[in-house]
């Protein structure tokens, strides 16, 4: 008979009230380890859907919506840029890559995505099927999109105008799925890319059925939405984004910093979240530690028999000690259980694909929640182990 | 073999008590006799090394028991004394047979399932090994509290009022276990009482 299965069986006589320590604990624990798990997920997948672009330009407006749309692909852009400015952007020595966006256009809510073959190179796509878009109306589809569409290689879909709705269908020109994208565990899983002028084609259409006799289509008068860049030496940091904010019409914003600021302002809600678990843990300690010292009033006695067999005032000790970690330590992994259950669980049911959450990522930080789970227990239970330490067993035994 | 010498104690400086030197042969039966209140059960207490007197020394098999750490004074008496209370008092979430595993294993010796098996057999309450202290009769656990006292053959039994709370037959059958099994461990018997179906049993007595 050791400590420990004395410790376990003075537990299992009091189910109830060890059932009640371990589920606070456990709710305490599994905020804590959800709000790490989704926040590091979503900051992950955010990160990697900005990895490698520096600097969007598009026309001026807020910064955070122009990378919310370019990048991230959920808000509305903030209008076009003309395309010759663009053009000679590109073409600035400080300029290593620039991948034109035009946007406007969505397929059942999936985004249609202008661009040229720089995209390919900047989110280093691969083929699962097919080829690349290469003429006007071909597409190449994102595998979220034709797993959920059911698509295949060959089969025809019809874009709809606006970013969301499929209300308003353009009629007439067809689009010819051309390839599907391998899973890139990004954005682009989402996306339906094709090429720039095809969009152009498609709201062309619109234009020539309200006032056929004006169009005459000039590539100087040619918009697109924005302009992804990389840099050529990160030196230019600075320099770029003041030269298109200051010398042109257009704005210049940075990914990073805009995420950052998106985060900042997530994170007064995780924050909130954070304190609240603290909060249930806090309960749970002073639970644990009423459950401990009052059963001690019980177990005084036989603390005292335990001493007169032989028992060290340290055993003792140990023995109380060790209550509050086994509750406190089962509490903890069965909270973070339920973390990883609850995020596999909102998985299944998330519909937005931009940031699906996982419950099978394991992280390292999730060590230390189950590190101070173990300390609470030690915090809760010290007291009353001090106490068990010092009793003075003549005069309990005495009293009986 | 007990043997005392000089042992004075007092409680907070009130209720000074003092023992008479007291030699204890090491198969003998000893009666602890007094009123209530006289200090019977502090001295037991001060010969089992659970409470230091203020003046004295208690030699066990001649061991200076208070001149132990009060760890080794701990593992001492799990070895060398077994104790029996007015009332028996077993942990109540373990079963009988873990009750006498940890007296076992308290005192720093190895869980001998044979032993606890040979002991309640000796006391006829084998059958309930697997049972929990409250499935069992005040009669049948002051039995197993014998047992406990002699699971790891002490060098004495110190038994502080153990019939007092027992009906006449109960506290016979009792009685006679508790004097058995000393016979039967090669223990010295301490029984204190103020219970006069006891006292025609034994001859000699130590009075306080």
């Amino acid at each position: 008979m050791n400590v420990f299965s004395i410790s376990w069986n003075s537990l299992k006589a009091s189910k109830l009230t060890a059932f009640l320590n371990i589920l606070l604990i456990s709710f305490g624990t599994g905020i804590l380890s959800i709000l790490l798990l989704a926040s590091y997920q979503v900051e992950q997948k955010l990160e990697n859907n900005a990895r490698d672009i520096d600097l969007v330009v598009g026309a001026k407006g807020s910064p955070l919506q122009l990378i919310l749309s370019s990048i991230f692909y959920i808000d509305f852009p903030t209008g076009n840029i003309p395309l010759k400015d663009a053009e000679l952007l590109a073409s600035n020595r400080m300029v290593r890559r620039a991948v034109p966006l035009a946007l406007g256009d969505n397929y059942n809510g999936f985004r249609i995505v202008g661009t040229d073959t720089n995209f390919i190179g900047l989110y280093k796509l691969k083929l699962s099927g097919g080829k690349f878009w290469k003429e006007d109306f071909e597409v190449t589809i994102g595998s979220n999109v034709a797993e959920k569409q059911k698509l295949n290689v060959g089969d025809e879909i019809y874009g709809a105008h606006g970013l969301a709705s499929s209300d308003d269908t353009h009629g007439n020109n067809v689009y010819l799925v051309s390839g599907i994208l391998e899973p890139q565990g990004n954005v682009t899983d989402n996306l339906v890319l094709t090429n720039i002028s095809s969009v152009w084609k498609m709201h062309e259409e619109k234009h020539l059925v309200s006032n056929s006799s004006e169009i005459q289509p000039d590539l100087q008068e040619k918009e697109i939405t924005s302009l992804l860049i990389q840099y050529n030496s990160p030196t230019s940091i600075v320099m770029f984004p003041m030269m298109v904010n200051k010398s042109t019409n257009m704005q210049a914003a940075s990914p990073a910093k805009e995420t950052a600021r998106l985060f900042s302002l997530i994170g007064v809600g995780v924050d909130t979240l954070k304190w609240f678990a603290i909060l249930i843990m806090s309960i749970s300690a002073i639970s644990v530690f009423i459950g401990l010292y009052n059963s001690l009033k019980e177990r005084k006695y036989d603390l005292a028999i335990m001493r007169t067999m032989g028992a060290s005032r340290f055993k003792l000790f140990l023995i109380v000690l060790l209550e509050g970690i086994i509750l406190t330590t089962i509490g903890s992994l069965a909270g973070m259980l339920l973390a990883h259950l609850g995020l596999h669980l909102i998985a299944q049911y998330q519909d937005s694909t931009q940031a699906k959450l996982s419950g099978t990522v394991f992280l390292r930080a999730e060590l230390s929640i189950l590190i101070v789970g173990l300390g609470i227990g030690m915090i809760a239970s010290l007291i009353p182990a001090i106490q068990a330490y010092r009793s003075d067993i003549s005069k309990i035994l005495s009293k009986n | 073999m007990i043997r005392t010498e000089s042992i004075t104690h007092s409680y907070r400086g009130q209720n000074f008590l003092q023992f008479k030197d007291w030699t204890i042969g090491s198969t003998e039966n000893w009666l602890l006799l007094g009123a209530s209140g006289s200090g019977k059960t502090t001295l037991i207490h001060i010969l089992t090394g659970l409470l230091r007197p203020e003046g004295g020394k208690v030699f066990i098999n001649d061991t200076d028991i208070y001149s132990l750490s009060q760890k080794n004074l701990d593992t001492f008496r799990g070895q060398q004394i077994g104790l029996i209370f007015q009332t028996p008092h077993m942990i109540k979430s373990l079963t009988i047979r873990d009750n006498l595993k940890i007296a076992q294993s308290f005192a720093g010796l190895p869980v001998d399932n044979k032993r606890i098996d040979e002991v309640l057999e000796t006391l006829g309450i084998q059958e309930k090994s697997t049972r929990y202290p409250y499935e069992l009769s005040q009669g049948q656990l002051q039995r197993v509290s014998i047992a406990r006292a002699v699971i790891n053959k002490p060098a004495a039994i110190l038994a502080d009022e153990p019939t007092s709370s027992l009906d006449d037959k109960n506290a016979a059958i009792v009685l006679n276990l508790l004097i058995s099994q000393s016979v039967l461990n090669g223990s010295a018997l301490i029984i204190s009482t103020h219970d006069k179906r006891v006292k025609e049993e034994f001859t000699k007595q130590y009075l306080v």
